[in-house]
């Protein structure tokens, strides 16, 4: 029902808190290799639309296929999935107790049953990738946000996932940090990995977006690739969101 | 001014020295820590099980129905930890102490079993909230972090959550530690002779009040205050990821 190449297909979905709606039916396919930029106004929908990929808010309706599984149903294992999906926290979100090489492997050593020493060869050569090698021993309270994120990212890359969500990751960093981490994605987008973004950073969805989305009140309003989307946008409410934060 | 000395000694000797009395007294000692130590682990075991099923319940049924079997298992666990909490903060410990000597233990009357029971199950209720209120004082960031990558709840639980809600609980647990230990005074009730036991068995046998019982209350103090010297070292340790 899915072509290869679709890796996440999303059909129609909802998500309600209580009775507020969040999400009023969204429809997305996100193909291998692309880079997904997910923008709209904060209360929008769309780090919840992000969050439900990955099942860490259950949808209330419709459906989520990921590699041809439909991970909404609550028969399926969803932490085999999950391993899958590399996630991405604006608060990083790093295990404080244990140090950058421990949070880089306990994935990997824990659920992929990989060897310590297998793990860590892996963990540093990606640690080097990011220009954090002698970092390795250090607890994350020791990092500032751009190292802490860029730990965060290469902790998610360690369980080899084949595609990576952000949810807006440069959202809590002070501002000389955010290029640093910016680096590290682009990086990734041009070794090829499948991205979906939650941003405010509209320079990054310029350059490096292979498709850029606009949400506006829980609903997919317009999406195309990122020259047509910032030169000449169509929908009006994205033409008033651009016009605010260009 | 001799015969003031005189009456120092003679009640030294009366406390300490006639019918090796001493000894006593470190038999006492020996009663109160073996009571405190197998309630600590009691009181460890049920308190963390407690919490657990309780946090995982305010986590997991806070914001949606009964849907699965295992959710009104969960329901019905909670119910009980709640109504085993109620319990026995609501009554004291000597009350619950003789309950347990004089109507579960009323066959075979093994009163150290039924003190280290009586006293690790209310411990176990104090334990549990404080383990809780640690758990719920974990970001829920450090929660999502580790479900993102596919680790199952136990073992967010286990590699993720109680680490650092250990870490962050370890004074209030200590705290809890040298309260049951003084706790532990009140075995008497069941005829056992611990320390506090011991002290005022020496003082109605030799009508000196004065050694038998400061040297009970020193005995505590130095007792707790090895306990915190150790707990202290133990804080430290853990301490060393926070810069």
């Amino acid at each position: 029902m899915t072509t290869n190449d679709v890796l996440i297909k999303v059909d129609n979905l909802h998500k309600s808190f209580g009775k507020v709606e969040v999400l009023k039916g969204i429809d997305a396919e996100i193909r291998k290799g692309d880079v997904i930029v997910v923008v709209g106004a904060s209360g929008s929908g769309k780090s919840t639309f992000l969050r439900c990929l990955n099942k860490l808010e259950e949808p209330t309706g419709g459906k989520i296929f990921f590699e041809g599984t439909d991970i909404t149903d609550p028969h399926i294992n969803i932490n085999l999935h999950r391993r899958k999906m590399g996630m991405v926290f604006q608060q990083f979100n790093l295990f404080p107790h244990m140090t950058v090489l421990k949070n880089m492997t306990l994935g990997p050593i824990k659920l992929l049953k990989k060897s310590k020493a297998e793990a860590e060869k892996e963990a540093i050569n990606l640690l080097e990738r990011v220009g954090l090698s002698d970092r390795a021993n250090a607890y994350p309270n020791q990092l500032s946000g751009g190292q802490k994120q860029r730990v965060a990212i290469v902790r998610a890359l360690c369980m080899n996932p084949d595609v990576l969500l952000f949810d807006e990751p440069t959202s809590a960093l002070d501002p000389e940090m955010v290029g640093e981490v910016l680096d590290v994605m682009k990086q990734l987008a041009k070794d090829g990995m499948t991205m979906v973004v939650v941003t405010h950073e509209m320079g990054f969805a310029r350059e490096v977006a292979t498709k850029v989305v606009f949400i506006d009140e829980g609903k997919i309003v317009e999406q195309s690739a990122p020259d047509k989307f910032f030169n000449s946008p169509e929908n009006p409410r994205l033409k008033d969101f651009l016009s605010k934060v260009l | 001014m001799n015969d003031f000395f005189q009456g120092i000694a003679d009640s030294f000797t009366k406390t300490f020295i006639t019918d090796d009395r001493w000894l006593q007294i470190l038999k006492g000692l020996g009663v109160t820590l073996e009571i405190t130590f197998f309630a600590l682990l009691i009181g460890i075991a049920i308190g963390f099980l407690v919490a657990i099923i309780r946090s995982t319940h305010d986590m997991n049924l806070a914001n949606r129905k009964c849907s699965v079997f295992s959710d009104y298992i969960l329901k019905i666990l909670n119910t009980i930890c709640n109504l085993y909490i109620t319990v026995i903060r609501g009554t004291p410990v000597v009350i619950q102490l003789m309950i347990m000597y004089y109507l579960v233990f009323v066959t075979s009357r093994e009163a150290v079993v039924a003190a280290v029971i009586s006293f690790g199950i209310n411990s176990g209720a104090y334990v549990a909230e404080i383990v809780r209120s640690g758990i719920m004082s974990i970001d829920k960031g450090q929660f999502e972090a580790s479900r993102s990558l596919g680790f199952n709840y136990s073992s967010t639980m286990i590699y993720t959550i109680i680490p650092q809600a250990f870490k962050n609980v370890l004074p209030a647990l200590g705290n809890e530690f040298i309260v049951l230990l003084k706790e532990t005074s009140v075995a008497g009730y069941v005829a056992l002779q611990d320390l506090t036991y011991v002290g005022n068995l020496i003082r109605s046998r030799t009508y000196e009040a004065f050694f038998p019982l400061v040297t009970v209350a020193v005995v505590y103090l130095v007792i707790v205050l090895i306990i915190s010297f150790f707990l202290k070292k133990l804080e430290r340790r853990l301490r060393n990821s926070d810069h």
